[in-house]
């Protein structure tokens, strides 16, 4: 009995299917049909109009038919700050060989990102290696890494990695877990212990009034973590980011690994002919890291480290920018 | 009849004396210090503390991982001995829930303290990523609270249903409370089948939960790419780690317990005598996977591994190290090893000291690592470069235990710590089986 029941619930369960599947297709039909004949049912004016398709052979159609078609206007400037900026992969090169720790883009990147106290998110490391090799300096900012440690770890999606390779942070998200600074193996990532320091909002970008992790000019957000963000402020109005444009020594060059090109200002190169002829490398490639940021080896390094020595200081904090100093 | 009645005066939940309030009362003060202290952290910001960019966690994470190994001791207690009937528990299974549910509660609680944002608590579920550990955390640990409250209540249930008798002319307010979370309880037997089998599905669940929880925890350290961390050895060695921890626990509260509701008849040398070679036992596997973790390495340590290594050994962090070392786990084993070593009184100082090792050697898994990173620390403060806590860190610390401490007072003061109907049925077995023997 229960069977019998069951089988036959199945046949309806299967009629009912095929039903379905023949209606859905001859509605679909019918409604080919119906379009059809109203398209023929429109007078047609007499006037012809000459068109061009996309393949280029001319064709004659009844002006009637022809409807102007609205642009889709967001189409070209929608822009998701998650994706970033199609088809293009920044990078940078450091050129060991040229710094001579003139500080010039940590101040830079200072200013222009309102860093106070201990945060500076571009650091330049005394480097060496062993006691008998000579020293060299080294800037050390976010290597915007393909494979980044930060974001995998992030509970949040705070952090992210863009299409462009841009590795980010949204403070107006970020549960300050600190997990993705201990992730980081380049120690690159800063906390807000405290309230940031930054009385400067008369001089804040206030042309970005919403808050975005594109945008420097917004204040830090007290227990979110801060790093270098490539200027991508800087990039949309196709400039350089500001430690490349203020190094008096050329050591910085920033580009797009798609189109191979890299410049710091001064002179325009090919990336991989660059990273060819002097060798550059990455940081600690054994992890898998994959960073963005490539290093040309220090050579002749004894000349220019003696003459940083000067600069050299442990450790100095940053004061705020007093208010009526606005960044140029 | 005459014994039910002295083991339910004996077993009844007693109202506090002196000293208990007294104790009750210090611990609220504590936690109120802790609290205020939180409060202004949250308004200044985690500066307070003297974690930094380095030292990015400090003890409220270390802390964190002592209170999930702790509450691991509930895993073990009914793996090992409720799976497996082993009848010298019955004493002492209940007061090993109670630990296991105040400490997972406050790993829950300590873990938001460590968020420098717990305005956005929230956050962790509206953009939960599955690829991070903390989510894995925000999921185990709330399984992990739930299963180990109901391994805790629904053995309670008859007991609650006594106490309900118990009660009813003395204090009908409190047996009014019992009463209903008795769940109409009436000891029928279609009643005992469903509660010895939910009693049994929630045991088994509880042991693949433990050790994920425990497992979860490791990973949340060794999917970073930091020495000391990295280690694939990992999350054996923080389930073992969590036994040692949580069985310590288990042994000094018991004590206390004893002595405070002087419950000396029901556990007796005997179990202690158990629960001293179940230390032991804990003691020497988690010898095993520290050998593994420490010495092992020596031989093909990379350069900064070495680093690390002669940090712990020989470094600044040489003292601490080898303090919980020798005397949370060498000392014990050794003392444990002896019958003399298992009786109460020196199973108290050993637990003691296993505990205070164990909370401490969190603090060496968690800091050294975090001060050596691969590139040296430069162009911070001085100060960076060490860490040891602030007082606002001390003080919210010492507030997180005592409050676990207070969950588990509250726990003693309502609850039967010992099985009543449990004890009652055993000695009725007994007898009964001594009447076989005789006629
Ligand atoms: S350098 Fe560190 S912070 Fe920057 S992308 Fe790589 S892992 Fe993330
Ligand atoms: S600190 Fe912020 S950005 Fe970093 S892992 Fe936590 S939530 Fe993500
Ligand atoms: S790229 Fe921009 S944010 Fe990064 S170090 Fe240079 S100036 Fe600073």
């Amino acid at each position: 009995m229960e069977d019998k029941n069951k089988s036959s619930r199945r046949k309806f369960l299967d009629n009912g299917l095929k039903l379905g599947i023949v209606s859905a297709i001859g509605g679909l039909g019918l409604s080919k049909i119906t379009s059809k004949l109203n398209a023929s049912n429109v007078d047609s004016s007499g006037e012809k109009m000459e068109l061009m398709t996309t393949d280029g052979t001319l064709i004659q159609v009844d002006s009637s038919e022809v409807m102007e078609v609205t642009h889709a206007k967001e189409h070209d400037k929608k822009y998701n700050v998650r994706e970033g900026n199609p088809n293009r992969k920044f990078v940078m090169v450091v050129d060991l060989a040229k710094c001579k720790n003139a500080l010039k883009c940590q101040n830079a990147c200072n200013k222009h990102h309102y860093i106070t106290g201990e945060n500076a998110w571009l650091k330049v490391y005394k480097m060496q290696e062993e006691k008998d090799t000579a020293p060299y300096w080294m800037p050390m900012m976010c290597m915007h890494c393909d494979q980044p440690a930060c974001v995998t770890v992030c509970p949040v999606d705070a952090t992210f990695k863009r299409k462009d390779g841009l590795v980010l942070i949204d403070n107006e998200r970020c549960i300050g877990c600190r997990f993705c600074m201990a992730a980081c193996p380049y120690s690159t990532r800063v906390f807000n212990w405290g309230e940031p320091g930054q009385e400067v909002t008369l001089n804040m970008d206030m042309t970005h009034h919403t808050p975005s992790p594109e945008h420097a000019g917004m204040p830090s957000i007290k227990g979110t973590v801060d790093k270098c963000d490539f200027c991508p402020h800087a990039i949309d109005n196709n400039e350089l980011p500001h430690c490349v444009t203020s190094c008096p020594n050329g050591v910085f060059y920033f580009g797009d690994k798609y189109e191979d090109t890299v410049t710091n200002g001064d002179e325009t190169v090919r990336l991989s002919q660059l990273l060819e002829d002097k060798s550059g490398y990455r940081l600690m490639e054994g992890l898998g890291t994959s960073p963005s940021v490539y290093y040309l080896p220090p050579v002749d390094r004894l000349v220019d480290f003696e003459d940083g020595l000067k600069d050299f200081k442990e450790f100095e904090s940053v004061e705020p920018v007093s208010p009526a100093e606005k960044p140029e | 009849m005459q014994t039910h009645k002295t083991i339910i005066r004996d077993l009844k939940p007693k109202k506090f004396g002196k000293r208990d309030t007294i104790w009750t009362i210090s611990l609220i003060v504590i936690i109120l210090i802790g609290l205020v202290a939180y409060i202004d952290q949250l308004i200044t910001g985690q500066e307070v503390t003297n974690m930094r960019d380095y030292a990015l966690w400090g003890i409220y994470i270390s802390n964190f991982v002592f209170f999930v190994a702790t509450s691991f001791v509930g895993t073990v207690t009914v793996a090992i001995l409720r799976l497996t009937n082993n009848s010298w528990r019955t004493p002492l299974v209940r007061i090993a829930e109670i630990i296991s549910v105040a400490a997972i509660i406050m790993a829950g609680i300590t873990i938001m303290i460590d968020m420098a944002r717990p305005d956005r608590l929230l956050n962790l579920f509206i953009h939960a990523r599955l690829q991070s550990p903390i989510t894995w955390d925000v999921v185990i640990i709330p399984t992990y609270i739930v299963i180990s409250l109901l391994l805790l209540y629904f053995p309670l249930i008859p007991d609650f249903a006594i106490l309900k008798t118990h009660f009813k002319k003395k204090e009908p307010k409190l047996s009014k409370f019992y009463g209903k979370l008795a769940l109409n309880w009436t000891g029928s037997k279609a009643q005992k089948l469903l509660q010895e089998k939910s009693i049994r599905i929630i045991a088994i669940m509880i042991i693949p939960v433990g050790l994920l929880l425990q497992t979860i925890d490791a990973w949340l350290f060794s999917t970073t790419y930091r020495i000391g961390w990295d280690s694939t050895n990992f999350a054996p060695y923080f389930i073992s780690g969590a036994f040692v921890a949580g069985v310590g626990a288990l042994v000094t509260l018991i004590y206390i317990i004893r002595k405070a509701k002087r419950l000396e008849n029901y556990i007796t040398d005997y179990h202690f005598d158990k629960l001293g070679k179940l230390l032991a036992l804990a003691c020497l596997i988690y010898l095993y996977f520290n050998i593994n973790e420490y010495v092992i390495p020596l031989f093909t340590a990379k350069k900064g591994e070495l680093v690390h290594l002669e940090t712990l050994f020989t470094g600044s962090y040489s003292i601490l190290f080898w303090a919980v070392t020798i005397i949370g786990l060498i000392v014990p084993i050794i003392v444990l090893l002896f019958k003399k070593g298992r009786k109460p009184n020196t199973m108290f100082v050993i637990g003691l000291m296993v505990v205070i090792g164990s909370w401490w050697k969190r603090f060496v898994i968690v800091t050294p690592t975090l001060l050596h990173p691969f590139l040296p620390i430069q162009g911070v403060p001085e100060s960076w470069r060490h860490y040891f806590p602030s007082l606002h860190e001390w003080l919210i610390t010492f507030a997180t235990l005592a409050m676990a401490f207070l969950i588990i007072t509250v726990c003693v003061r309502y609850l039967p710590v010992i099985p009543i109907q449990r004890t009652i049925d055993e000695m009725e077995a007994s007898e009964a089986n001594n009447k076989n023997t005789e006629s």
